[in-house]
Parts: structure tokens; C-alpha cells; sequence
């Protein structure tokens, strides 16, 4: 086991997969000599050089049109859009082209194409360059969304994503670029579509995703520690697929849904799973289900506004104390 | 036709192409012509539905480079597609069958008039987002230039897309990168039903912006097949020796309107009038005829090509709709919808 950094696991993930496969190829503006504003892809240009780590121009739809001219007709781009607000401007080709092609041609176009994008709030940028945007992409049907927590799951997962056949779009939230965490040696490969369970409780289960994961434990071990409540933390890692099977089973265990969600309130994807436990297992529940979430605002700058804005560890425990005890 | 027309090519009347690439080009006109006005006919009779973009008029353009075109060379569409795709030999029944949303529709009735595709026949695909398909075009380009197999991506697209952010990106992101990818503008005069004159800061909305990035300035007559043949043959051939990208702007002019809804009423007395005189099919006719061609051989083409879209309606008509099973199919590898589990 090595200590990677979420980043280090973004260029390990890549360099894995393209050391396996030549039609893997690696395209973003910034990417290649400077190793990528956040540095999440240093060593790639060196290692694949410059045909297949492809700097471009500020081109976001030509940068994802490219990609998915690219997969049609045989290679498997990752494709790096640089903050995932950057999306709105591609997001034609996204939604209206990668997402719909196989199924507008009835199966006859595959588009194995992975877009990264750095994803979320924490670091200070505003309202265009911090948005939790999983829940738009997680909207369109034909695109798999996944957001991963740890560095492991980092790896894991773009390694995953580039041998889907499917087009994978892959939130990386950026301010745990520097968490550092267990990635095993060798190859590294995880399953697209598979929640993951970090803890036990008995008193409720918290549904989280990316740096919500991190919030949901710290909660946690304050809530046992302080208030007697013991939380199982469900890291939800795939939003399509989504595991509901082991949502509702963890849900069915405690009898209680806590959704922890960066995105703001409305459509966020907690809702979607709140539906869903309602539907389904409405008779297991012991209580309301809570959605704890970022205000239905755009961010703010200010540190002490954005903290207060997205849901902070102080404040999952303060509504969980409020509402389950 | 045109005061700033640069004819990079030779005239259009000496021998060189030879008579069978000139039949095939004539026959393959006739087809899309005949095709498209059935297709028009089809929409009288409520047997076809939704909405329906006519190459009606443009067909030397979609001929040209279907005749010149490598099998295995890839066609990207606008959602005036129709005579694209059957261009590179995409069944005719397959083609009328989407429209009437039929089983036998190359798409099974999920894509219909404005998607079509036939992958296996090098049409990757019609897209119906303005602009949205010349980076996917550069793409194709891109992979075709990385595995070496000197494939060329063929990109058609009307005047109206030249306003577009995603044309621009493009052709640089094409120049930069001197991909195999040839960007064929279909100047027909108008933006839907608009003229692009009165909307564009340049004469020629693809070729006076091609000095932007790096391109020549190409305008030629797209009413005159052999121009476009031969004008894709050169860029092709050049594009395939890693000579980089071409901007190709084709003038034309639709004889119906933009679409099924649209009677073209917006245009001045007398244009169309004018612009019927110079019918791409009209021309090559005369042109074969003068040529020294025997008249009974253009009537048996004109009558093949007409029986072959007779047969393609009636095989259309006979196919059944598609199953309702196929509703939740295909949108995933697997060939299923399921977004759990």
C-alpha cells in the first residue's frame, strides 16, 4: 500500500490505463507540460508524450467534440474540463450529443469516453469556478456519473471509467486534491455503480458523496462520541448507476436517511434518493428523512460565507442532534 | 455565379473525370432528388411525421463528395441529412423508414428524420445542434490521423452554422492539430429563414473567415457536381498526406424551405426562378447530353432511380412499427436503461 494524494491517484488512474491501452488517449487545456492547474496530471506528458497527452485551447466543445469523435471511431479519450462550471459551455455536447448517441442510433455509435472535471467548493473561487454540479449531469440519461472520496476510489474509478464502454463522467472535488490516503499497489481497478458502506450506526444512515464523504464521518465520530448517536456513513461513489441496494439496506437497518449533498437544494441528487427510500421502504422508516444541503444560492466568496454556505461537519451534527434524538 | 467565386478547380467540361464517375454521379443525384420529393410526398399523405429538412436543389454537393469519398472515410450531418447519408450508399428503405418511423428505419424509429446514421456505411451521424457536430468531426479526424489509417472526416454544414461558437473552435482546434477533416459549408443563402447576408459581418460566411485560421479561401459552385467532385477529391487526397484541414464553401440554394413548415415565402420574386435554371440536375443533364452521352442511357437511369425509390416506399410502408419493447433498449453498451440496480 503507498500514501497517494487524491491528485497523485488522478495521474496514477491515467498513467495506469494508458500504459495498458494505446487508443487511451489524454486531451485538456493545460494538461500535458504544466501537468494541469491542479496539478492532478503531473508526469503524464513526460511519460506518453505530447501525442498522447494533447494540450489544447480554451475550446471546451471542441475539446469534448473531439473526444467524442474519438471514441466513435476507436479510441478511449479522458478529457479534462478544467472546473466543472466550464460545463455550461459544452454542456450541448454532453447532453444533447455523447449522452443520446447510442441510443438516437440505436445502439450503432459506442462512445468509451471519460470526462474529468474538477468539481466543488472550498477553495475560495465564487460562484463560477466552486459549483457542485453532479446532480445536472446526473440528469440526462445515457451518461454514467460518478464522484469518488478517497484516493483509492480515485484510481479505481478512472481506471473503471476508461474500460466502460459507456461515456463517464467523473466529479473530482477539488479541494481534496491534497488528502492523502491508502491506494493498494498494482493494478487498481474498482466497480462503477457500487456504493460503499465506511461505517456502522445503528441510529441512522448518512448518504454522502466526494468531500461530503470526509463531513459525514468527522459528524460521525462526534455524534457517538458526544451525543450517544451512532451513524452508519454510506459513501455513495456512482450517482448513475446508483446503488440502491445497499442505500436501502442501510437505510432499512437504522430506519433513518440523512442525504448530506454539496449541490444546492433543488434537484439535488439527495431528492432522488429520498424518493426512492419514500417509494420503496416508506415502512422501515422511524422518522422524516433529512436532507441536509448548500442553500438553493449561487456560492459565495468569502471564507466565512462559503464555509457557512456548504454543509460543514458542525453542521450535519448540529441537525442530526436536532432531528434524531 | 459569383463576382469573388475562386474556381481553384478546372472547368467542369472536359473528359477527365470519365463517363462512369459522371453516370454515377447523375444517378446518384437522381436518387436524391427523387428520394427527397418522396420524402416530401410521404409527409402529404401524414405518413411521415414530425419535422423534415430538404436537400431539395443542394444535391451535387451531397453527390460530389459521396462519389469521391473512400469507403471507409466517415460523413458527419446536419439535420438536412437525408441526402448525406444516402450518399454513401445507406439503404434507401432504411432512410424513408425512419422517417415513417418504421422497424426497417436505420435508427428503429429512435432517431428519426434529423439523426440519421449508418455506421457501417461510414455516416457517423446527423446532428441537429447547430454547430455541435464539427469538433465531433475533428474527433473522428483525430483518431483517424493517430492509428495512421488515412481516413478522411467529411463535415457538412449549412451558412447558418458559420455563426456559431462551435465552428470556430473547430477550425482552429483542426488547424492546430492538422487533422484529416474537411469542412464542407453549404451556402444556400439563408439561415433557416433569414438571409445570411443580412445576418453575417462577411460575404462568404466560411470562406471570408477562413484566413482567421490559416485556410485557404475556397468558394465554388455547388450546383455543379463535377466542381464538387473534383474540388473534394484534391483536399481529400491532400488531407489524407497529413496536409491538414479544408474549409469548402459550396454555393446553393434550396428549392423548398427550411423545413416541412416553412413555404419559403421570405424570398424575392424571382430568386428561385433564377436559381431553377441552374438545378444541378438540369445542368449535368445538359452537360452529359452535350458531352456526347445517349439520351435513351440518362432515361434508363431516370427510370432505375425511380423504381428504386418506388421499391424503397413500398418496402418502407410494409415494414412494420417498431415494438414498444424497444423503448428501454440501447440507451447503455449493455442494451438496456437501467440507471440502478
Amino acid at each position: 500500500m503507498a500514501q497517494l494524494t487524491y491528485r497523485e491517484a488522478v495521474a496514477a488512474g491515467i498513467a495506469q490505463e494508458m500504459r495498458r491501452d494505446e487508443s487511451v488517449v489524454f486531451l485538456g487545456e493545460d494538461i500535458g507540460a504544466a501537468g494541469g492547474v491542479f496539478k492532478a496530471t503531473v508526469g503524464l506528458f513526460e511519460e506518453f508524450g505530447p501525442r498522447r497527452v494533447r494540450d489544447t485551447p480554451i475550446s471546451e466543445q471542441a475539446i469534448l467534440g473531439a473526444a467524442m469523435g474519438a471514441a466513435m471511431t476507436g479510441l478511449r479519450p479522458i478529457a479534462e474540463i478544467m472546473f466543472s462550471d466550464f460545463l455550461a459551455v459544452c454542456w450541448d455536447i454532453v447532453a444533447n450529443e455523447i449522452a443520446k448517441s447510442r441510443y438516437m442510433t440505436d445502439g450503432q455509435i459506442s462512445l468509451p469516453l471519460v470526462i474529468r472535471t474538477a468539481n466543488g467548493a472550498g477553495s475560495r473561487f465564487g460562484a463560477q469556478h466552486s459549483q457542485a454540479v453532479e446532480n445536472w449531469a446526473m440528469a440526462i440519461p445515457g451518461i454514467k456519473v460518478i464522484a469518488p472520496a478517497f484516493p483509492a476510489d480515485v484510481k479505481g474509478l478512472i481506471a473503471a471509467a476508461v474500460r466502460d464502454p459507456d461515456p463517464v463522467i467523473i466529479f473530482e472535488q477539488k479541494s481534496l486534491y491534497a488528502f492523502k490516503g491508502e491506494v493498494p499497489d498494482g493494478e487498481c481497478i474498482e466497480e462503477i455503480g457500487k456504493a460503499k458502506v465506511l461505517r456502522r450506526g445503528k441510529d441512522c444512515t448518512i448518504v454522502a458523496l466526494a468531500l461530503m464523504v470526509h463531513r459525514a464521518l468527522a459528524a460521525a465520530e462526534i455524534l457517538e462520541r458526544d451525543y450517544g448517536i451512532s451513524c452508519t456513513v454510506v459513501d455513495v461513489r456512482s450517482l448513475v448507476p446508483l446503488d440502491t441496494q445497499t442505500i436501502l439496506a442501510e437505510v432499512a437497518l437504522t430506519g433513518r436517511l440523512v442525504t448530506i449533498e454539496e449541490n444546492p437544494r433543488l434537484c439535488g441528487w439527495g431528492a432522488e434518493i429520498a424518493s426512492i427510500v419514500a417509494d420503496e421502504i416508506f415502512w422501515e422508516l422511524d422518522g422524516p428523512i433529512i436532507r441536509i444541503t448548500t442553500p438553493h444560492i449561487p456560492l459565495p466568496s468569502a471564507d466565512l460565507l462559503e464555509d457557512n454556505a456548504i454543509p460543514s461537519v458542525e453542521r450535519v451534527v448540529r441537525e442530526i442532534r436536532q432531528k434524531i434524538d | 455565379m459569383n463576382k469573388t467565386t475562386k474556381k481553384t478547380p478546372p472547368p467542369a467540361t472536359g473528359a477527365d473525370l470519365g463517363s462512369e464517375v459522371r453516370l454515377d454521379l447523375y444517378r446518384l443525384q437522381l436518387e436524391l432528388r427523387y428520394c427527397e420529393k418522396r420524402a416530401y410526398d410521404l409527409f402529404l399523405q401524414n405518413l411521415i411525421k414530425g419535422t423534415s429538412h430538404l436537400s431539395l436543389g443542394q444535391e451535387a454537393i451531397a453527390a460530389g463528395f459521396g462519389v469521391a469519398m473512400r469507403k471507409d472515410d466517415w460523413t458527419f450531418c446536419t439535420y438536412r441529412g437525408h441526402a448525406h447519408t444516402l450518399a454513401r450508399g445507406a439503404s434507401m428503405e432504411g432512410v424513408l423508414g425512419e422517417l415513417m418511423g418504421r422497424q426497417c428505419g436505420l435508427l428503429g424509429g429512435k432517431g428519426g428524420s434529423m439523426h440519421l446514421t449508418d455506421v457501417k456505411n461510414g455516416v457517423m451521424g446527423s446532428y441537429a445542434i447547430i454547430g455541435a457536430h464539427l469538433p465531433v468531426a475533428a474527433g473522428a479526424a483525430w483518431s483517424a490521423q493517430y492509428r495512421g489509417t488515412k481516413q478522411v472526416a467529411v463535415c457538412f454544414f449549412g451558412d447558418g452554422t458559420t455563426n456559431i461558437g462551435a465552428f470556430h473552435e473547430a477550425l482552429n482546434f483542426a488547424v492546430i492539430w492538422k487533422l484529416p477533416v474537411i469542412f464542407v459549408c453549404e451556402n444556400n443563402l439563408y439561415m433557416e429563414y433569414t438571409p445570411i447576408r443580412s445576418v453575417t459581418a462577411v460575404e462568404h460566411p466560411a470562406a471570408d473567415r477562413a484566413s482567421a485560421y490559416n485556410l485557404e479561401k475556397i468558394v465554388i459552385d455547388g450546383n455543379d457536381a463535377d466542381e464538387v467532385y473534383r474540388t473534394a477529391q484534391k483536399y481529400m487526397e491532400r488531407a489524407r498526406e497529413g496536409g491538414g484541414p479544408a474549409l469548402i464553401e459550396c454555393m446553393t440554394y434550396r428549392h423548398s424551405g427550411h423545413s416541412r413548415a416553412d413555404p419559403g415565402k421570405y424570398r424575392p420574386e424571382g430568386e428561385l426562378e433564377r436559381w431553377l435554371e441552374r438545378d444541378p440536375i438540369k445542368i449535368y443533364r445538359e452537360r452529359l447530353l452535350q458531352m456526347g452521352m445517349v439520351e435513351a442511357t440518362l432515361k434508363d437511369l431516370e427510370t432505375q432511380s425511380m423504381q428504386k425509390v418506388d421499391r424503397a416506399t413500398e418496402e418502407a410502408k410494409a415494414s412494420p412499427l417498431p415494438s414498444i419493447d424497444d423503448i428501454e433498449k440501447n440507451v447503455w453498451a449493455d442494451g438496456g436503461a437501467a440507471w440502478r440496480n
